[in-house]
């Protein structure tokens, strides 16, 4: 015969830890009982939308957060269902995500890392959200990235372009669909080549931050295998604002290039101001002095004015594609909207797309199934052609687009045209690469 | 010798803004003896002027164009200016495109106002606290005034373009005997410059030359003997407020095609405008300007990559460190007078 020995004190002491246990944050207590952190229990799942409101990327941000709405409409079953209908795979059915009607958190993480940090952190444990997504700053993706791996959710980056993002800080549980700096190097290199020949003089002006180092890194490999001689690389504080003392020396520095590894609000200033001063007029060592700017967007383009006329960058996507899926999102966003998306609402759009598909494919939301479901996935009708989720590096191959500012706009949507698709196989790098080397994806975490 | 001469004319526009603003701080510091944390918010208020200017002169209608077509496919919305269907196409779009430079005549009226409100409504009521409470009432105040502009025009930086007459620089290396197109300056940064001369001209002119300005030169000199004598020198102050206000009203108007106008540019600038009125010694007016004008230089000198080279980072603190040495060599600051700030 068992002898059952409770005692008033010991009923308490169990009683209290069960009742502080019980009133955990929900993303500590739930791998007890689901596996894995914030797992969804009603009839809905938060996803958290983490995008600079304010700041010097802000216009990117708030662009990528009309695409976030646009793509919980669509997962949920509203509007026409923009590239749900040209996605290669055919799993959402407009019912949510496993039947879960979909929510979401917003965040302005101001385009600083600290902000952006608390902010995430704030929808993982308050909000309970599964996914996070967002960012318009390298700096910002790899410090969420890393909260994101620690925290046990997925992390879906939208625009981020530094190397580094799935280079040396890469993690198992985030995944990027944008494409980086090498890529845009890779693909510039032989159309800058074409256009300007093989003897130029670049000086670079470089944000200072992850993002600006490795452009600066990747163009600067890429332009002198041409050729090219780099006469300086200068670095500029983000948001400087003015930055004619930056560009003064520009001058008379035997320069013919400057190559501006700038993006957002300190790309339209830099660019303008660099007009100003009259860089563009000039003639130096027999030759036209030219302006590039790596990376584009339209949002900058529109910034910029009349500046960009003539000037080459790279893309990751543009709304002037002819493909079914790019169609597809331009008319859902644009009648939603009333103008066309940017890349970076595409990207937006595209990353909710695919995390809920994982998920569908996975069948759960663990974000370990969710890894496993994206790693190597194969997709088309996204806009882009045919595109790899490389499980290696977490990093997506497709074909890159190289830009030029229009030299005749029609309307004020024309600021930029297509000047050549470049196809992936020439983007494409072993994950050992040393400009991405020293990174490991690590092992997934579901939050236990 | 060409970098020397293009860093000097790179400094000497940003330097104008902090000689504008540190002018601004200085008058009301001097008459009022009130420590105006706001006064970055009144140069934000200025360029905001421009921002409304130009778009109310850009209020337009729609129409249908069914021969040309949108991004969707649709029969394009073609959107005209009521100023150009007024005043025909051509004298439309001038005044459009003269936005910024018109509005001065709406920064004026306007910076007065809000400056004659800020005082009677509230400055008023802190002149017989501590300079801490001032500071904290009006760093307050910039605050609140940055988010009601955030309100209205959003977080983003809002491109307000010079006239295209003055877009293109200037080859001010041919009239000092160098090659073509070697010191290049940009036209409107010269128009600023010459505009801040005018103001600090004219500023200096009402103080100097009329019996106003005498008057409040007296009372900043000593209130209390100008006020025996009869004369009410506190409607002469809130009026030295209001001209106060439109000067970094109007230093902030002019400022927009330099610089995109945001939410937040006031306070940029404020911090860096304390640094000029401390290092140009408090309640100087000469002092404001000429440390506004070397700080602007110096600024522009040590992004010279020459200088980075040796001090990394150099441009990013050079301000402080300037005003660290002045203050340990000259604790009244360059043109400081005695007994202001001091008890």
């Amino acid at each position: 015969m068992s002898k059952m020995n409770f005692s008033r004190r010991g009923v308490l002491k169990t009683g209290a830890i069960a009742g502080a246990g019980l009133t955990l944050p929900t993303y500590l207590r739930a791998d007890a009982h689901a596996g894995f952190t914030n797992a969804p229990t009603g009839s809905t799942v938060k996803l958290g939308f983490n995008v600079p409101q304010t700041g010097p990327y802000a216009q990117e941000g708030l662009d990528e957060l009309d695409a976030y709405y646009l793509a919980v409409e669509h997962l949920n079953g509203g509007g026409d269902g923009g590239m749900l209908n040209t996605f290669s795979s055919k799993v959402l059915d407009g019912t949510g995500i496993l039947g879960k009607k979909v929510e979401y958190v917003t965040g302005d993480t101001q385009t600083k890392s600290d902000v952006a940090r608390a902010s995430a952190q704030s929808m993982i444990q308050k909000d309970g959200v599964v996914m996070v997504t967002g960012g318009s700053s390298s700096g910002v993706a790899v410090a969420v990235q890393s909260l994101c791996q620690e925290a046990g959710v997925i992390f879906m980056a939208a625009l981020t372009h530094s190397n580094d993002t799935t280079g040396k800080d890469r993690k198992r549980n985030g995944f990027r669909y944008f494409f980086n700096a090498y890529m845009s190097g890779a693909a510039l290199a032989p159309v800058l080549s074409n256009v300007y020949g093989n003897e130029r003089r670049a000086y670079h002006l470089t944000a200072d931050y992850t993002w600006g180092w490795t452009q600066e890194e990747s163009i600067k490999a890429s332009t002198e295998a041409l050729g090219w001689e780099t006469v300086q690389t200068v670095r500029t504080p983000v948001g400087a604002g003015d930055f004619s003392s930056y560009i003064a020396p520009v001058l008379n520095s035997g320069a013919d290039t400057l190559i501006l590894n700038h993006y957002g609000g300190d790309m339209v200033n830099s660019l303008t101001q660099a007009v100003q001063f009259g860089l563009r007029d000039k003639m130096v060592n027999g030759k036209q002095f030219e302006v590039i700017v790596p990376l584009y967007s339209e949002l900058m383009a529109a910034g910029a004015g009349a500046n960009i006329q003539g000037v080459y960058g790279s893309m990751n996507w543009n709304w002037q594609l002819q493909d079914a899926g790019t169609q597809a999102f331009v008319k859902s966003f644009g009648e939603k909207y009333g103008r066309p998306p940017s890349g970076s609402a595409h990207t937006a759009y595209v990353q909710t797309i695919l995390y809920a598909d994982a998920v569908t494919r996975a069948g759960t939301f663990n974000p370990c199934g969710v890894v496993e479901a994206l790693e190597d996935f194969e997709f088309d009708g996204m806009g882009i052609g045919q595109t790899l989720y490389r499980g290696s590096d977490h990093q997506c191959f497709k074909d890159v687009l190289i830009m030029k500012g229009a030299d005749n706009p029609t309307n004020q949507y024309d600021t930029l045209e297509i000047v050549e698709v470049t196809p992936r196989a020439q983007v494409e790098y072993p994950d050992d690469h040393p400009m991405f080397a020293g990174g490991e994806l690590g092992a997934c975490n579901p939050g236990a | 010798m060409d970098a020397i001469i293009l860093q000097i004319l790179n400094g000497l526009d940003k330097g104008s803004a902090y000689a504008l603003i540190a002018l601004g701080l200085t008058l009301i510091f001097g008459t009022l003896g009130v420590v105006n944390f706001a006064h970055g918010a009144l140069f934000m208020i200025g360029a905001f002027c421009a921002v409304s200017l130009s778009r109310l002169l850009q209020l337009s209608y729609t129409t249908i164009d069914e021969t040309q077509k949108d991004f969707l496919g649709k029969p394009l919305k073609v959107e005209t200016a009521y100023v150009e269907s007024w005043f025909g196409p051509e004298l439309g779009s001038a005044i459009i495109d003269w936005a910024v430079p018109l509005a001065i005549l709406l920064t004026i009226p306007v910076m007065l106002f809000v400056g004659y409100a800020m005082e009677r409504g509230l400055i008023k009521h802190f002149y017989k606290r501590p300079h801490a409470d001032q500071i904290l009432v009006t760093f307050g105040l910039a605050i609140v005034l940055q988010e009601v502009i955030k309100y209205f025009f959003g977080a983003n930086p809002i491109p307000t373009p010079a006239p295209s007459a003055y877009v293109g620089s200037l080859d001010f290396g041919v009239m000092l005997g160098f090659d073509p197109n070697v010191i290049i300056y940009p036209y409107w940064r010269l128009v600023y410059f010459l505009f801040s001369l005018i103001i600090i001209g004219a500023v200096f002119a009402f103080l100097q030359f009329t019996t106003f300005g005498m008057v409040v030169r007296a009372g900043m000199a000593d209130r209390e003997t100008v006020g025996l004598l009869g004369i009410d020198i506190d409607k002469r102050f809130t009026l030295m407020f209001g001209i106060a206000a439109a000067v970094a009203g109007l230093a902030g108007v002019m400022y927009t095609p330099i610089l995109s106008p945001n939410y937040h540019m006031g306070m940029d600038f404020l911090v860096l405008s304390f640094v000029v009125v401390v290092v140009g010694g408090m309640g100087s007016l000469p002092g404001a300007v000429l440390a506004g004008f070397l700080l602007g230089v110096l600024q522009s000198f040590a992004s010279m990559n020459e200088i980075k080279a040796i001090i990394p980072g150099i441009d990013q603190i050079i301000i402080y460190l300037v005003a660290i040495v002045i203050l340990l060599t000259r604790p009244r600051g360059l043109m400081g007078r005695k007994g202001v700030m001091e008890d």
